[in-house]
């Protein structure tokens, strides 16, 4: 039988197991809607703004093992969705982003919301196709699947013209996908990773260093055993937190630029480095040139441009993280070998006396609202056990300095691209993939008002999320850089003419509160749990001038770190 | 470092400016860019030379991998191989400058393809570095027009960059 292109997207997008569409619709799409409104197996989220699609459906990905799939419009639906786009790609996050176009002939003519959707999403996309003809629809968007899943995973981008959606074919989707161009690599060279094995177990003051890649590769499980059974300390990046349990003991915590005093001690002075799905990022490294001096250093990552790209490695190994860590554990277990035990309990000695600094500690006593303490007191009363997404700022490193994530998949935040407005619209994603979960955004009240617009969104679909505001009334990220490097010259830092946030979420038919008193805190995140059905919006009055500690100025190395 | 890197795409919409657009996003330079269909209409072979350090290098060639259009490239400047570009010169050509000029050209194996009273348009084909000098040696003469090709290449002998 043959089907019109809508149908055939629409097909499949089934075939593909997709649970939600996050979109928004407009001309060059209407025969895809009026395609979804004729089924009833893809619930089709209807947000507010493309922005929030995409970040909903990034959420949604991040939070599981499945890819987030997005249905805009041409034009300026395909170019709000950028910034969304842009966000996963730099975190890595499988997508499909489907966005519609100008019907074929029109292309290139500057018709009505017409803008090259591929050009303009080139440098942002894993890959992206434009489907000029219909039979070539459903094996494009089973490539982009492919493509946006496998391998280092991303978004991908399917544009389709309007015309192509109406024209018929028959339909086929097909059951495997083979790119001669395209053949990510799953095991690691062994003897890469036997030479990976014999220096860990050389190692007097060994220093595990895990990203992203543990959480995407779905490899937790292996990398906590492998953990545990060296013996090793390890710290995650902002990505990579809950790939090992925050509250184990071999755990120094999150490194880089607001990471702890003692991971980044270790990470300077260890002697070898085992980095797995990180990618050294500048936030991570901080001056390279003075990056771990004395290590040699063994790189696990699917990816191998991301090899040696910042930092020089010692032992390369390009693979799927799941599958290397399965190997290492096994030579481990073959070898029978074991660390030197003298060396590391002398190395863990040096390490609970970095600890022992206390790095994180802040005012307990204030009367003023803490940040901190507000996370601190959120971590405890949900036991742990919350989803966590978070915007860009302060807000967003106190959350990963004070939340302990013990499981992967928790910690939803903006890490390479830092997308203000991430937090609420990547709640929603989060909260479909999980209605039963805790879902928590902290934010700040300059990225909440980025896509606030997606409180309507969270009363239609009657979302249970649980914003915390910490609302210092500052850019507050901002504030502190200009209080660090700009001799306290607040340019534009400063948010005036907030809205009052309660009156705000209630007009949006949510529930609304006022924290100002530290005693106040514990009472109102309890009151918020208990309201299990409803979104709460906290709005915590906190410590203006508070700033995040530690912190690598720009341009210092790992132990050069300014404490409290 | 000079290189030359050669790379077997698919030969879709799109392919090219992929890789235009790598290089222009990460900053890495490109001297010279050729591109044409092969024997197999499917694919289009790719001559690109870059310069760069060695780290520079190993990125480029890791980040043009992963494109997804790339189906597989080599790098010819790590053994021997063959690289030509086609140079065509317009040249002002009057009085006994004519006869200095097929000379010039008849010592650079070029050829005299258009003449006229007053212009000789040249065709010459060789490494950059010979189309470096032949214009070089064309000092005195006036140039009208240089349209060089880019560079191609092969390597030599049983290697070869072949699906
Ligand atoms: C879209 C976007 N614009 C600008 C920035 C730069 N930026 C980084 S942090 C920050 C301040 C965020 O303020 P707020 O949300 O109130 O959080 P706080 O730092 O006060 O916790 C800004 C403007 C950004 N990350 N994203």
């Amino acid at each position: 039988m043959e089907l019109t292109g809508a149908e055939i997207v629409v097909e499949c997008l089934k075939e593909e197991g997709v649970e939600y569409l996050f979109g928004y619709p407009g001309g060059a799409v209407l025969h895809i809607y009026d395609a979804l409104y004729k089924q009833d197996h893809i619930k089709h989220i209807l947000v507010r703004h493309e922005q929030a699609a995409t970040h909903a459906a990034d959420g949604y990905a991040r939070s599981t093992e499945k890819p987030g799939v997005v249905l805009v419009t041409s034009g300026p639906g395909a170019t709000n969705a950028i910034t969304g786009i842009a966000t996963a790609y730099m975190d890595s996050i499988p997508m499909v982003i489907i966005t519609g176009q100008v019907p074929t002939h029109a292309i290139g003519s500057d018709a009505f919301q017409e803008v090259d959707a591929v050009g303009i999403t080139r440098p942002c996309v894993k890959h992206n196709f434009l489907v000029k003809d219909v039979k070539d629809l459903a094996s494009t968007i089973k490539k982009a699947f492919f493509i946006a899943t496998s391998g280092r995973p991303g978004p991908v981008v399917v544009d389709v013209p309007k015309d192509v959606t109406a024209a018929k074919t028959v339909f086929e989707y097909p059951k495997q996908i083979s790119l001669r161009s395209y053949s990510p690599v799953e095991r690691g060279h062994i003897g890469q990773i036997r030479r990976a094995v014999k220096l860990m177990l050389s190692a007097k003051r060994p220093m595990l260093y895990t990203g992203g890649g543990v959480i995407l590769g779905n490899s937790a499980p292996e990398l906590t055993e492998l953990t545990r059974k060296l013996g090793y300390p390890i710290t995650n990046t902002l990505m990579g937190l809950g790939g090992y349990p925050a509250t184990d003991k071999q755990f120094l915590g999150m490194l880089g630029m607001h990471g702890t005093y003692e991971a980044n001690m270790a990470m300077h002075h260890c002697d070898v480095l085992i980095a797995i799905g990180a990618r050294f990022d500048d936030r991570v490294t901080g001056n390279v040139k003075k990056f771990c001096p004395g290590a040699q250093i063994v790189h696990v990552d699917i990816d191998p441009a991301s090899i040696s790209k910042s930092v020089r490695v010692d032992v390369p190994i390009v693979g799927s993280v799941k599958s290397v860590l399965q190997d290492m554990i096994r030579l481990l277990d073959e070898t029978g070998e074991k660390p030197d035990a003298t060396a590391l309990a002398e190395w863990w000695k040096q390490i609970e006396e970095w600890r022992a600094t206390d790095c994180l500690k802040y005012d307990r006593a204030s009367e003023i609202i803490k940040p901190q303490m507000v996370v601190e007191k959120f971590y405890e009363l949900s036991e742990g056990q919350a989803f966590l997404t978070s915007d860009v700022g302060q807000h967003q490193m106190w959350a990963a300095q004070f939340y302990k994530f013990d499981k992967p998949r928790r910690w939803i935040n903006s890490g390479g691209l830092g997308t203000m407005g991430f937090g609420l619209p990547a709640a929603m994603g989060v909260q479909f993939a999980h209605p039963d979960a805790l879902v928590g955004c902290v934010t700040g009240e300059g990225s909440i008002q980025m896509c606030i617009q997606e409180l309507s969104t969270c009363l239609q679909y009657r979302l249970p999320i649980k914003i915390i505001n910490l609302n210092n009334r500052y850019l507050g990220m901002v504030r502190q850089w200009q209080e660090f490097f700009y001799q306290s010259r607040y340019s534009m830092s400063y948010m005036e003419a907030l809205p009052d946030f309660v009156k705000l979420a209630e007009a949006y038919g949510h529930v609304g509160m006022r924290i100002e008193k530290p005693s106040d805190v514990e009472p109102a995140i309890k009151e918020a749990l208990r309201l299990k059905d409803r979104l709460v919006f906290m709005d915590f009055i906190t410590d203006q001038k508070e700033n995040v500690y530690p912190m690598i100025p720009a341009g210092a190395g790992l132990n050069e770190m300014i404490l409290v | 470092m000079r290189r030359i890197i050669s790379i077997l795409l698919e030969n879709e919409a799109g392919a090219l400016s992929r890789v235009a657009g790598l290089f222009s996003a990460r900053g890495y330079n490109i001297e010279s860019l050729t591109v044409a269909p092969t024997e197999d209409p499917s694919l289009s072979r790719m001559t690109l030379v870059t310069r760069g350090s060695n780290e520079i290098l190993e990125q480029i060639t890791k980040q043009l991998n992963k494109l997804i259009e790339v189906v597989k490239l080599i790098d010819l400047t790590e053994g021997p191989h063959i690289e030509r570009e086609l140079l065509l010169i317009k040249v002002h050509a009057v009085g006994d400058s004519r006869n200095e000029i097929k000379r010039l050209a008849d010592i650079f194996r070029g050829r005299i393809v258009d003449v006229t009273a007053s212009t000789y348009v040249i065709e010459l084909t060789g490494t950059g570095e010979k189309l470096d000098a032949f214009i070089e040696a064309l000092s005195g003469i006036r140039i009208i027009e240089t349209v060089r090709s880019g560079v191609s290449g092969v390597s030599r002998g049983e290697k070869s960059l072949r699906l």
